[in-house]
């Protein structure tokens, strides 16, 4: 009998049919995550309903030398929940339960697979909502969030995941239930909850998340500029941080994807832009009130053709239809395309567009630029047909020497999509073998066994012939009408 | 102690002395005193360390070596400062990158120059004694502005350090938006220099305010607090929100920090006074600095936000219970100092116990001892429960298994 039917067994006997999946065709739907290009079908799929479940199956596999692979939502772009043939997938959307929203705290305690927009929904009617915001956030899980430290537009000033988790609950990979933090801050000894936000499920997995709820900014005020060119619109994204500004979002489109996003959702962009800017300042009506002014006035320093100021919210949920819509959009014009994410120093943002550009025309490559300016994360989209013989081949090669430029530029590999089963094999260009080693010592210790989501985030023989995320037409949660923006 | 494998480790990228009396850390005498100024350097003391078996102690500028625990050993005192590079500052990235051994002031009139600064409040009293980049890294104290920019954890985008074994290595960047790999600057910041000596960081920065303004409130204890909180829920965006009881007091101050443009900071003062019913103020000459004289012990006391206010209570009934005046002063999000006399350790032992009792549990609120005579730490239990210690322990266990570096100064005897 083999490790994994030993775990079925006990598993079917503690926890019954109804939330133990055997049946093979079941188990094909668990077979990938946002990542649609690599398929596993998991050996076993458990719907856990609480912190027990997860226990159960932690301490079963844990027995057997099992691997086990958290899932969330499954929204994931660098399948960071792909499953293991071997292995289980314990499933965790069905904790779904806002256990406590303490608003004289600020905090919430949540359980794993509560969607993001969810605990914002029931918090802002007490002034407050949770702040970050990825792009998936009406479907992905706060679960989720915790394993990839999820960013989103906003997160340029209001932080990332690991900003907002003061606490957790952790079934470690031996099976133990462990409560680090609270809704207090700075708990003593080492900062486990820095380590745990961010390490994509292998260092255990989280069964509730302690998180901060953010006051509700008094004002909000949005901008779209159009400007000839990338390079006049990244001088103008430049003179606003330069001004001391720190807004709330600044995001940049090119000419491709304003092309794209007009095509798809007819958001009113101008389409002879050669680039634009959206910037949304928030705070107190005082301070954005002056700043956005300034802001106005340097954009149009900077070569702005045209400033739209949203009048209401309904004028600025249309300028942000055109943002969110760009990478989905992109399906419009192009048969198939790549979604990369990397992060470059916003200082190397003229020469790394240049150096895109030069690549694009060079391999004959089409590449959209849809990218959160203020902080330098990137999300090039590379264009390609698939039924075109050695098209597939030269967007790979493309959207592999785009992640080389923002690593010589000092950037990153991921900002906020993860490292996943999709970037193992770049993390050797990023980090030295010594760097590498030691991250793993984090993971030693919370995971001698190496059972806990194995093949993610660090390069391994196993996963070998791996691909960049390549994906055809719309993502599937966009065609659902269920994300808008990755 | 024979100093010359030490020397021949670092090949002339550094210097080695005997150590006098004045270096002991906390009490316990160090043997030798090694300055390195290269990383390699660094690598090299450590690999030439663990292999004798040698305790080795990283030391900045000293300000908080009497923080924490005291090391059993300190065969090997390493001074980063030999390291106070300022590696890159690129202003308009809003990221410098340092080498540890930089003093927080050289940190600060370097970036100032481009309008910014390191939002990272550590007591003035330890800045103007020269505290490093990689001692606050170390113990990561909080400030003021943590309630709105957070703690350093939250600034900090990569770090460099070298493991007990000589081993370099790097995690994070300098990009403020990066998710590659483990983030094993936050593991080890606040880490007392358990895990490995940190030699560089890369740090988020903000621009500095254009303008500051303060609000100030004095008054009973109870209606402070509910005011300090109150502006904490508006939407006023305080930078900073402090409290300040002194001893034996039934009264305190909240003093609110306003942060912004020159035109709003005047408005937001006004509404803030208007809420609070306290006056525009100067900066108090007690902000961002520690409650405590050298001498006296210091405790660090977290809250949830209602339970500040039990903090502040407590602290009262414990000053009758116990006969010792206890000041308290800290932000209103929930981390506060407190400091009290040392020479009666039951006293403070029973204060440290009674302060533990008004949180619920340590999810809710902890206090620790951080620095205090030996007679008091003897007698009190300096850190308190310590949830997850035992994956603490573990992860010590990885990086450190000989336990070369500062043992026994952290948690659990870390």
């Amino acid at each position: 009998m083999s490790g994994l039917q030993r775990v079925t067994t006990e598993l079917l006997a503690r926890l019954g049919e109804r939330q133990v999946v055997t049946d093979r065709q079941e188990l094909r739907t668990y077979e990938c995550d946002g990542l649609a290009h690599y398929k596993v079908v998991p050996g076993l799929v458990v719907l856990a309903r609480s912190a027990s479940d997860v226990q159960a199956v932690v301490r079963a596999c844990a027995r057997h030398g099992v691997p086990f692979v958290a899932r969330g939502s499954g929204t994931g772009l660098s399948g960071g929940a792909l499953p293991h043939a071997e292995g289980v997938l314990v499933v965790l959307s069905q904790m779904r339960e806002i256990l406590d929203v303490d608003v004289e705290a600020q905090r919430a305690v949540v359980e794993p697979g509560v969607i993001n927009l969810q605990l914002t929904r029931v918090t802002t009617p007490h002034g407050y909502y949770y702040a970050p915001d990825p792009s998936s956030q009406q479907v992905c899980s706060i679960g989720g969030n915790v394993a990839e430290n999820s960013g989103g537009a906003h997160c340029l000033k209001y932080g990332f995941t690991t900003n907002h988790v003061t606490g957790l609950d952790l079934v470690t990979p031996d099976g133990d239930l462990v409560t680090l933090g609270g809704k207090a801050p700075e708990p003593p000894g080492y900062d486990l909850l820095g380590a745990l936000v961010g390490s994509e499920g292998t260092l255990g997995v989280a069964t509730r998340v302690t998180v901060r709820l953010t006051r509700l900014p008094q004002e909000v005020r949005t901008l779209l500029a159009a400007f000839a060119s990338t390079d006049d619109a990244g001088a103008a994204t430049s003179a606003i941080i330069g001004a001391g500004i720190v807004p709330a979002a600044i995001e940049m489109m090119d000419a491709l994807a304003i092309e794209a996003a007009e095509e798809a959702v007819h958001c009113g962009y101008p389409r002879d832009a050669g680039a634009v800017l959206v910037v949304e300042l928030d705070g107190h009506a005082a301070d954005v009130e002056g700043e956005f002014d300034e802001v106005v006035r340097l954009v149009e320093a900077n070569g702005a053709r045209e400033v739209r100021v949203a009048a209401d919210d309904a004028e600025r949920a249309l300028i942000w239809k055109g943002r969110k819509s760009a990478f989905a959009a992109v399906g419009r014009i192009s048969p198939d395309y790549i979604v990369q994410d990397g992060v470059i120093p916003r200082t190397a943002l003229p020469a790394v567009l240049r150096a895109i550009a030069d690549l694009s025309s060079d391999k004959g490559v089409r590449v959209a630029n849809v990218f959160h300016a203020g902080d330098g994360n990137l999300h090039p989209l590379v264009l390609f047909d698939g039924s075109v013989q050695g098209e597939a081949e030269r967007a790979e090669e493309v959207s592999g020497a785009i992640l080389d430029l923002c690593i010589s530029s000092g950037g990153s590999i991921t900002g906020e999509h993860g490292v996943g089963s999709d970037k193992a094999k770049y993390m050797p260009r990023m980090f030295t073998d010594d760097d590498l080693d030691t991250m793993q010592l984090v993971r030693c210790a919370f995971d001698p066994g190496g059972i806990s989501n194995p093949g993610k985030v660090f390069p391994t023989p196993r996963l070998c012939g791996e691909r960049p995320g390549r994906r055809q037409g719309e993502h599937p949660l966009q065609k659902a009408g269920l994300a808008e923006v990755f | 102690m024979d100093l010359t494998p030490l020397a021949k480790a670092m090949d002339g990228a550094g210097t080695v002395r005997e150590a006098t009396d004045a270096d002991a850390v906390d009490g316990a005498p160090a043997g030798a005193v090694v300055r390195p100024r290269t990383v390699e350097a660094v690598s090299a003391v450590l690999r030439e360390a663990s292999a004798r078996g040698l305790a080795v102690v990283p030391r900045g500028a000293g300000t908080a070596l009497d923080w924490g625990a005291p090391p059993e050993r300190v065969d090997v005192l390493l001074e980063t400062g030999g390291l106070d590079a300022v590696v890159e500052h690129e202003a308009g990235d809003l990221v410098v990158v340092v080498q540890a051994g930089l003093p927080l002031s050289r940190l600060a009139e370097t970036v100032a120059g481009a309008g910014q600064e390191l939002v990272a409040d550590v007591p003035r009293e330890r800045v103007e004694r020269g505290a490093t980049v990689g001692g606050a890294l170390a113990t990561a104290p909080s400030g003021p502005r943590r309630l709105l920019r957070g703690g350093l954890r939250d600034l900090v985008l990569g770090a460099t350090v070298v493991r007990a074994d000589g081993t370099v290595a790097s995690s994070g960047g300098k990009v403020v938006k990066n998710v590659a790999g483990y983030d094993l600057a936050k593991l080890v910041t606040g880490a007392f220099g358990t895990l490995g000596v940190v030699v560089r960081a890369a740090f988020r920065l903000h621009p500095l305010p254009a303008e500051r303004g303060f609000v100030s409130v004095a008054g009973a204890l109870p209606d402070v607090a509910a005011a300090a909180r109150s502006v904490v829920a508006s939407q006023l965006a305080p930078a900073a929100v402090e409290l300040d009881r002194p001893a034996g007091s039934d009264d305190a101050t909240c003093v609110v920090l306003i942060e912004g443009t020159p035109a709003a900071v005047p408005v937001r003062q006004a509404e803030a006074w208007a809420m609070l019913g306290g006056s525009p103020a100067e900066e108090p000459a007690w902000w961002g600095r520690l409650p405590s004289a050298d001498g006296d012990v210091l405790l660090k006391v977290t809250a949830t936000l209602p339970g500040v206010a039990r903090v502040l209570e407590a602290a009262r009934a414990a000053e009758q219970v116990h006969g010792v005046g206890i000041t308290v002063r800290g932000s209103a999000g929930g981390v506060l100092w407190a400091s009290l006399p040392a020479d009666d350790p039951a006293a403070v032992a029973g204060v440290v116990a009674d302060l533990r009792r008004a949180a619920p549990g340590p999810a809710d609120g902890t206090v620790t001892v951080l620095r205090a005579p030996r007679a008091v730490r003897e007698a009190v239990d300096v850190w308190g429960p310590v949830p997850g210690l035992d994956l603490m322990r573990r992860v010590k266990e990885q990086f450190d298994p000989d336990r070369t570096l500062s043992p026994g100064r952290f948690v659990g005897g870390i």
